[in-house]
């Protein structure tokens, strides 16, 4: 399937607006996609979809739990739903029908959870959204990504109508700062992107954590610190081959989430890591078991230091730390 | 078209059989839902015997008509007509609820050919239901899809999202059916949280609703028969019955919503089912001589 996307429409458009258009050029080719949501066609920017396939798309009114119902019995019979709402209410609202009805029928239904995190900042935590890796995650037969941006966003929906079975696609509210300037970086479901070379620490992010992740790393390379960085876009299968790669080469790893940090990408990392029987020093930035207060999303990144400064601020005190100095610690992995 | 009286008396013949699988599979279980799946049972045993087009041998045929059974915990009901009709194959029956098997309380979609829906969680049926009818249209088939809920799952507002949006989108061949047994787990639905003015709420979402005795086979018939006919409106057909029917000790009781039997009472299940029918076919015979 071509989709035709540079990064010049993307400076041009949101991140919903990318998934829109990409999923209205897979339409074209797949009679199949229809689109579903629940008075949010405007706000997850679907509404381009509606016009171009009026009999495709389907609106639900303020009332996810159905939604979601519906998609799956779609699913069943052989469309492909793309359904659109905000991550807390696929998360939270309508779980049951995405636990009962949508993954444990592996049902084809592509979730596509814009808002997520804090990127609607100023609504507040009844629509910020840092629970729903962990919740989403634990749902058996579904795969969780987290694009880093609105070009990576557009393989993701290719990449998921190509994918057979359940999808929850985590993306933000409006602009994503540009992480890809080209479609073309190989993307794959399951498999991290390297976007800095590094031996002294790595930084594993995913969402709008990698932006600043690569941020983070230039800065640190003008100090002499070489931080690795790898694109963690999916969270669930994860990529335990370089998360493990990373702990050999850098023995020491930082995962940067807009995300309560409990049972995220820093709960998905620790546990590749503790059962691999291999250690290192670790860290996991992210909200701190905590609700995010109101604000703008780049100023409650700062809060919660996961922005540049934050990443860079938690590099030097990872750094720091001598477990040489320790005498229970026997470094002989 | 109407039932004839040796169909009315074939399909009497089939519930009767229905009703008797379920205590044998619940002896076999030691537990089951023995009261819903008894007030279903005539609703269902009609449906598959009249309505749906299957195909034996081809349980995931494109076409077919779709059964969703919203009150999954009925399953000990449906898996009954599903080894009647061989996607089932009965000596399983005997595995039902235990370790390993592919049957349990809530039949699994996955692992059961016949079932369209993994269902359990109350109040999702009707949802998927008009996922089915509504992909129905968009990929140009004509199969039917029958939903059967339970009366108490109505108190969940997810039925009401689903009732909302299938009355606005109204698609064809999409027929709801509420099996009205009056009671859940706690007790009377009038006393545990009251579904009436019950009729009156499917008509104010927007629906054609008809109530007919969920125990007569020729009301049933017409009623299935005049929601398949009609388009310009949705229809729900609420269907009057009483939990656990034909057994004395469980008829109308909600403490039977779940239950264990030991073998004597299975037996006197079983006699009193046996006298149920054999009233049922004595009122067919003398109305017919009338």
């Amino acid at each position: 399937m071509g989709i035709s996307f540079t990064s010049i429409n993307q400076t041009k458009l949101s991140t919903g607006e990318v998934y829109c258009e990409t999923l209205c050029e897979l339409a074209e080719e797949n009679p199949r996609i229809v689109a579903l949501t629940a008075d949010l066609g405007q706000s997850s920017k679907i509404g381009e979809f509606m016009k171009k396939f009026p009999d495709r798309f389907y609106q639900f009114g303020i009332a996810e739990q159905n939604m979601y119902g519906v998609a799956a019995g779609m699913a069943k019979a052989g469309l492909i739903p793309f359904t659109s709402s905000f991550a807390i209410f696929t998360s939270c609202r309508a779980l049951d029908q995405v636990h009962t009805d949508i993954c444990y029928q592996r049902a084809n239904v592509k979730m596509i959870s814009s808002h997520a995190g804090t990127s609607f900042g100023q609504a507040g935590t009844t629509h910020h959204s840092t629970e729903d890796i962990a919740i989403m995650r634990s749902m058996a037969n579904l795969v969780v990504i987290v694009p880093a941006d609105g070009m990576e966003t557009a393989n993701v929906v290719r990449a998921a109508v190509e994918y057979e079975g359940p999808v929850y696609i985590r993306i933000n509210r409006g602009f994503d700062q540009l992480v890809y300037k080209e479609l073309d970086y190989g993307y794959e479901i399951g498999k991290a992107v390297q976007l800095a070379e590094g031996t002294d620490v790595t930084i594993i992010a995913c969402g709008s954590g990698v932006f600043q992740a690569v941020q983070a790393s230039a800065e640190l390379d003008a100090v002499g610190i070489k931080a690795r960085v790898l694109n963690m876009h999916t969270i669930k299968p994860i990529d335990k081959d370089a998360i493990l790669k990373a702990c050999r080469d850098t023995r020491r790893i930082i995962t940067v989430e807009d995300h309560n940090v409990i049972g995220g990408l820093g709960g998905a990392v620790a546990e590749v890591l503790a059962e691999s029987g291999m250690s290192c020093a670790f860290r996991r930035l992210g909200l701190q078991d905590c609700f995010s207060p109101i604000g703008y999303h780049e100023d409650l990144m700062a809060i919660h230091g996961i922005d540049t400064n934050g990443i860079v601020k938690s590099v030097h005190d990872l750094l720091q730390l001598d477990f040489e100095d320790d005498d229970d610690w026997d470094d002989e992995v | 078209m109407p039932l004839t009286k040796e169909e009315l008396l074939a399909i009497e013949a089939k519930a009767h059989e229905h009703r008797r699988t379920i205590i044998e599979t619940t002896l076999c279980a030691g537990s089951g839902h023995i009261g819903g799946a008894l007030s279903m049972i005539d609703v269902t045993t009609l449906l598959y015997s009249r309505f749906m087009r299957i195909d034996p041998d081809n349980a995931d045929w494109e076409d077919r008509d779709r059964f969703i059974l919203s009150k999954g915990h009925a399953g000990i009901g449906f898996v009954a007509i599903l080894a009647d009709i061989g996607y089932v194959d009965r000596r399983d029956l005997e595995t039902f609820n235990l370790t390993g098997s592919n049957l349990g309380i809530h039949l699994d979609a996955s692992k059961v050919p016949g079932v369209d829906a993994s269902t359990g969680s109350l109040g999702h049926g009707l949802s998927i239901a008009l996922g089915t009818a509504l992909a129905a249209k968009q990929l140009g088939k004509e199969y039917r899809t029958f939903c059967l809920l339970g009366d108490g799952e109505c108190q969940e507002g997810s039925v009401w999202e689903a009732a909302m949006a299938i009355s606005h989108f109204n698609p064809p061949n999409l027929v709801t059916l509420v099996d009205r047994n009056h009671a859940q787990i706690d007790g009377m639905t009038e006393d545990v949280m009251p579904l009436e003015p019950f009729a009156d709420k499917w008509r104010a979402f927007g629906f054609h609703t008809v109530t007919v005795d969920g125990h007569d086979f020729e009301a049933m018939n017409d009623a299935i028969r005049e929601a398949l006919d009609r388009k310009d409106v949705p229809t729900c057909i609420i269907l009057d019955t009483c939990k656990g029917k034909g057994i004395g000790f469980c008829e109308g009781n909600y403490r039977w919503h779940y239950g264990g039997i030991t073998q004597e009472m299975g037996e006197e299940a079983m006699r009193d089912l046996d006298a149920y029918y054999e009233r049922r076919v004595a009122a067919i015979e003398w109305r017919g001589e009338e």
